[in-house]
């Protein structure tokens, strides 16, 4: 590993370095543990739970475009009490920060999940209200402003970590959804999920996905993922975790230097399953061959 | 089982069939503990990162060997991932993620004693099927091999050493019995019949088996992304609920992922 300063301070946490594997590419963590140092990870986001868990998607789940990933998973998890008991102790044996990633059909399981996962003592609770997958929940909360406020004001009150409130590019309006989850009390946001997709089988004249959209993610979304971030970051004061088609060190960089605070990579994982530690690395050599110390010096740089 | 991510030379590749390639790679210089066993399979890439497809691709083994510290994949050339596959050459290298997947439990097979395992194979399924009845005949057994092709068939003078009996069925009638390989297959003179193939004709070997009141085992194929568990894109609803094919596979029992009817 290079000598730069790769840490980053999130939200009274040490991150050992600004990468977090994004939820759903990684599965608890474990999987990994045989390829790549995780202990040089800023965190692990985990499968996305739901409280009661859920079987997934039938038909077809993923689809490969030119840059790009089509999945249509459906949020697939054993629940929260099957994760607290059989998935979270091996997570947290990782050397590396826990991230539990949960979303839920209404208010109420959000809020039950979330007081069960903060007992049972996680790091960060990364509150999904975006993925294009499920036929509800998922993505309701996450297209207006108001929907979205109610449900991160109710999971506040019982949240005892810190909260990051993962948003979905379909937001109706990017800044005022950043803005309302802001004052409904998150304390960090990380975007973007998946973009709502579809593609089509001609030989069956019919949709891919059992659901006829999916969500897009990989290189294909880079640029649009890094102007929303930049727009989140103008909108509000918390720290912003930047995601969304990130292949190198060089394509965090830009994510940092647009003011995120860590970066997420997910789609990537697939590719190269060592990729979270070589961007890692690639990121601290290129900190190192351009005199750069710390993150401190360059995050937000591009904006002036 | 953890799976290792590991850059390996390429040793030789061969046409085995017009679309079928036997790549032969190097492990003298990896870990051996991440050597496979039968019905386990690795994500091969010799592309970049940033080049099509995407996805790196799952392909299964073929052989391995201690002894000369190799592993062949035998594989079909499909689509833009097996096209790059099948233009290495001696000299060059790829990246494997593996050994992924529960393969065979050929210990357990074993103990259904020699000569009474049947193994059945349709078209690149017979591709895992070697090491296979290699991993029976070094325990004990003695496999006979039933393998279905469209029309000329490949890869099977390999199998000679392992085998009892090995037959053939065609559709095309080239070469042995003219019709699906389920119409010579009689499970009732079996104790256990493993097969790898397309879905209808494993369904069909799976009918048989049950109206036999013969133990199944079917190896599944699925599009996956990660291959280690991770991504849940592979994931067959099993009548014992949701099991990756990756992880949890790719070998099932199969009154688990086929109907009756």
């Amino acid at each position: 590993m290079p000598k730069a300063d790769l840490h980053v301070d999130l939200l009274g946490r040490r991150l050992a370095g600004p990468v977090i594997a994004a939820s759903g590419t990684f599965g608890f963590g474990p999987e990994y543990a045989g390829i790549e140092d995780l202990t040089l990870l800023g965190g692990i986001s985990g499968k996305g739970l739901t409280l009661h868990g859920q079987p997934g998607n039938p038909g077809e789940r993923l689809h490969e475009t030119p840059a790009g990933l089509m999945n249509s998973i459906g949020l697939q998890n054993p629940g929260v009490d099957h994760f607290i008991r059989h998935e979270l102790p091996a997570m947290k044996a990782l050397g590396t920060t826990v991230w539990a990633n949960l979303g839920g059909h209404t208010v109420e399981e959000n809020v039950e999940g979330v007081e069960k996962l903060c007992a049972a003592g996680i790091d960060f609770l990364e509150l999904n209200i975006s993925c294009p997958n499920v036929k509800q929940g998922g993505l309701a909360f996450g297209i207006r402003a108001a929907d979205a406020a109610g449900v991160v004001g109710a999971v506040r009150k019982v949240c005892t970590v810190p909260l990051i409130v993962k948003l979905s590019p379909q937001a109706e309006n990017l800044t005022e959804m950043c803005r309302a989850v802001e004052a409904a009390g998150a304390d960090g946001l990380s975007l973007c999920n998946t973009f709502q997709a579809c593609a089509i089988d001609i030989e069956r004249r019919r949709p891919v996905f059992a659901n006829t959209f999916a969500g897009l993610s990989g290189p294909a979304i880079r640029p649009i993922a890094l102007r929303m971030v930049w727009q989140a970051v103008s909108a509000v004061q918390i720290p912003v975790i930047g995601l969304g088609g990130i292949l190198t060190g060089r394509d965090a960089l830009e994510f940092i230097m647009a003011g995120a605070a860590a970066v997420q990579v997910g789609t990537a994982n697939f590719l190269d399953p060592g990729a979270c530690v070589r961007i890692t690395r690639e990121i601290g050599d290129w900190m190192e061959a351009h005199g750069v110390a710390s993150l401190e010096e360059i995050r937000g740089c591009a904006r002036g | 089982m953890s799976a290792t991510n590991c850059k390996v030379g390429v040793l030789a590749q061969e046409t085995v069939a017009p679309d079928i390639r036997r790549l032969t790679v190097s492990w003298e210089d990896q870990r051996p503990e991440f050597m496979p066993h039968a019905g386990q399979f690795y994500m091969l890439r010799c592309w970049a990162a940033d080049e099509a497809p995407v996805l790196s691709r799952p392909i299964s083994v073929h052989d391995a060997s201690t002894e000369h510290d190799t592993i062949t994949f035998l594989y079909q050339v499909k689509g833009q991932g097996t096209e790059k596959l099948a233009a290495l050459k001696a000299g060059d290298t790829l990246s494997l993620t593996g050994p992924c997947g529960n393969g065979f439990n050929v210990a357990e097979a074993a103990k259904f004693g020699t000569g009474r395992v049947a193994v059945v194979g349709g078209g690149i399924g017979v591709a895992p099927l070697l090491l296979l009845c290699k991993e029976l005949a070094a325990a004990g057994c003695r496999p006979e091999l039933y393998v279905g092709f469209r029309d000329e068939p490949y890869a099977l003078e390999a199998f000679l050493p392992y085998c009892g009996a090995i037959s053939v069925a065609t559709d095309s009638g080239a070469v042995g019995y003219h019709g699906l390989v389920t119409g010579i297959l009689h499970p009732e003179n079996f104790d256990l019949v493993l097969t790898c193939g397309p879905n209808v004709m494993m369904q069909g070997v799976y009918r048989l088996c049950a109206a036999a009141g013969v133990p199944c085992l079917a190896s599944l194929e699925r599009k996956m992304a990660c291959g280690l568990g991770a991504c849940l894109g592979c994931t067959c609803h099993t009548k014992v609920g949701p099991r990756t094919v990756c992880q949890d596979g790719p070998v099932f029992k199969a009154e688990e992922v086929f109907d009756l009817a």
